[in-house]
């Protein structure tokens, strides 16, 4: 230590005296420079300022009392200043913690969600795109294929964002995955799951959600909401868009909830779309998305893939945006093709 | 054994005394200008926590030696209402009084040793030393 001291006063004794006498742009530069050094190896406001005086001294021999006193005011104040600098170090090293820890957090979260792509089999094809606006996501999205290949699939949106949602977004998993006797009962399954939402989370937090399920048999999707938003129910032979309504309390609000459950005859090329709320409450500028622009980005798309669609609309949004998503954007696209 | 120097707190009168023997002690000890102004300073953020928080208390200032080194203990303490949660006061970023205060992780910093011992009602005492290198 005490090595690169007297290393570091001579190196600024040195840069102190060529410019004393030749006030040269290069100096300055080298100061510059130097900085940078010192920043790296920790060195205080206040240890520099008492390095210049020190090194002053020696070069001009003679400094005035006034000179050489005016330095403890500048001294008093640096230590103040030396202090934030330390507190921003320590905060900035614990902003590294958190983040990394958030980073796990957020890798821990993937692993809740299905992992293995949607196969595109039974004469239904998926496409889903889940995106959160932060690190952790409070959507969920679900599906899964059963034995006799009917698809259930599911979106849950945690009012709110962030650690705290994704805290509840977990359990919404464990419930569905609790219940397998249920998923080809949407209403009863729904009804479960707000028996465990409420009696788990506090009464300040909301979490929507939409499950339902394809039979590839008699070409079926019923379903069952819980305040959802809507989704989408496209009928190819028309080329239209009609709200997929539903009717029922959000989960956690009440514990005796019932939900109607609704059946839609898909035939060839229908397409069902089921979304979370970061994807209508998508802005620009001031102006909320359109419900309508929506489905015009989809049939924008609809002669590609269920996948390619899901991403493309993304991509649009997320531009139209200025790439800022202010909420977890969940989209899933389900279309008959056989 | 080394002469104990109190200062009593209970205005900004005292803030300045406590500074003003704490800087001449250091200088006697022979801790350099920076050194100087670190102590002070910490004395300071020390008397300011009595004065604004606990009204009134005292800032005790010696000498002392350890394993051969020579080095300045300054203790703060007061019968004020005593901090409720150290842990967090003790947090980078935590001024209960919203100023720009360095406050006790600030003092920490400053000085080599610092301990903390507080009962919420009873008061509070910190107990920093900075050691001559």
């Amino acid at each position: 230590m005490k090595q690169i001291e007297s290393s570091l006063y001579q190196i600024y004794k040195e840069m102190l005296s060529n410019y004393l006498e030749s006030k040269n742009e290069h100096t300055l530069y080298s100061a510059q420079q130097f900085s940078k050094e010192m920043i790296e190896q920790d060195m205080s406001p206040e240890d520099m300022i008492s390095l210049h005086l020190s090194v002053f001294r020696e070069i001009i021999q003679y400094v005035p009392d006034d000179v050489e006193d005016s330095f403890d005011v500048l001294l008093e104040v640096m230590v103040g200043y030396g202090l934030a600098h330390r507190e921003h170090q320590s905060l900035r090293d614990r902003q590294r913690e958190l983040e990394s820890e958030l980073n796990v957090a957020a890798q821990m979260q993937q692993s809740l969600l299905p992992s293995d792509p949607p196969s595109n089999e039974n004469g239904v094809e998926l496409g889903l795109i889940s995106v959160p606006a932060g690190k952790m996501s409070g959507d969920y999205y679900h599906y899964m294929t059963d034995d006799h290949g009917r698809l259930g699939v599911a979106v849950a949106d945690v009012i709110g964002k962030g650690v705290p949602a994704a805290l509840c977004m977990s359990m919404i998993k464990y419930a569905i995955d609790s219940l397998p006797e249920q998923r080809l009962q949407p209403g009863p399954l729904l009804e479960n799951v707000n028996r465990v939402v409420e009696q788990n989370i506090d009464n300040h937090m909301f979490i929507t959600m939409v499950y339902g399920f394809y039979d590839p048999d008699v070409h079926q999707f019923h379903y069952a909401g819980a305040g959802h938003e809507p989704g989408f129910f496209y009928r190819a032979k028309t080329d239209t868009f009609e709200d997929l309504k539903t009717k029922g309390l959000v989960l956690g609000l009440s514990k005796k909830t019932s939900y109607n459950e609704y059946v839609a005859e898909v035939e060839l090329n229908d397409m069902i779309v089921l979304l979370s709320d970061g994807v209508t409450e998508c802005r620009y500028g001031n102006d909320f998305i359109e419900r309508d622009q929506i489905t015009a980005l989809i049939r924008k798309y609809s002669h590609l893939t269920a996948q390619e669609i899901v991403e493309n609309v993304y991509r649009d949004l997320e531009r139209l945006q200025s790439f800022q998503l202010r909420d977890d954007f969940t989209l899933l696209i389900l279309r008959r093709n056989m | 054994m080394q002469v104990q120097t109190r200062v009593d707190i209970h205005s900004e009168w005292g803030i300045v005394a406590a500074r003003q023997a704490g800087r001449k002690l250091a200088k006697e000890i022979g801790f350099g200008s920076v050194d100087q102004a670190r102590i002070t300073t910490a004395i300071s953020e020390l008397a300011r926590n009595i004065y604004l928080y606990a009204n009134q208390g005292e800032i005790s200032i010696e000498e002392v030696a350890s394993a051969g080194k020579r080095g300045m203990k300054v203790v703060a303490s007061d019968r004020g209402p005593g901090i409720k949660d150290v842990r967090s006061v003790m947090e980078d970023g935590f001024t209960t009084s919203g100023g720009l205060g360095a406050g006790l992780p600030g003092v920490k910093r400053l000085m080599d040793d610092f301990d903390i011992d507080s009962e919420e009602e009873e008061g509070t005492t910190i107990i920093s030393i900075k050691w001559l290198r």
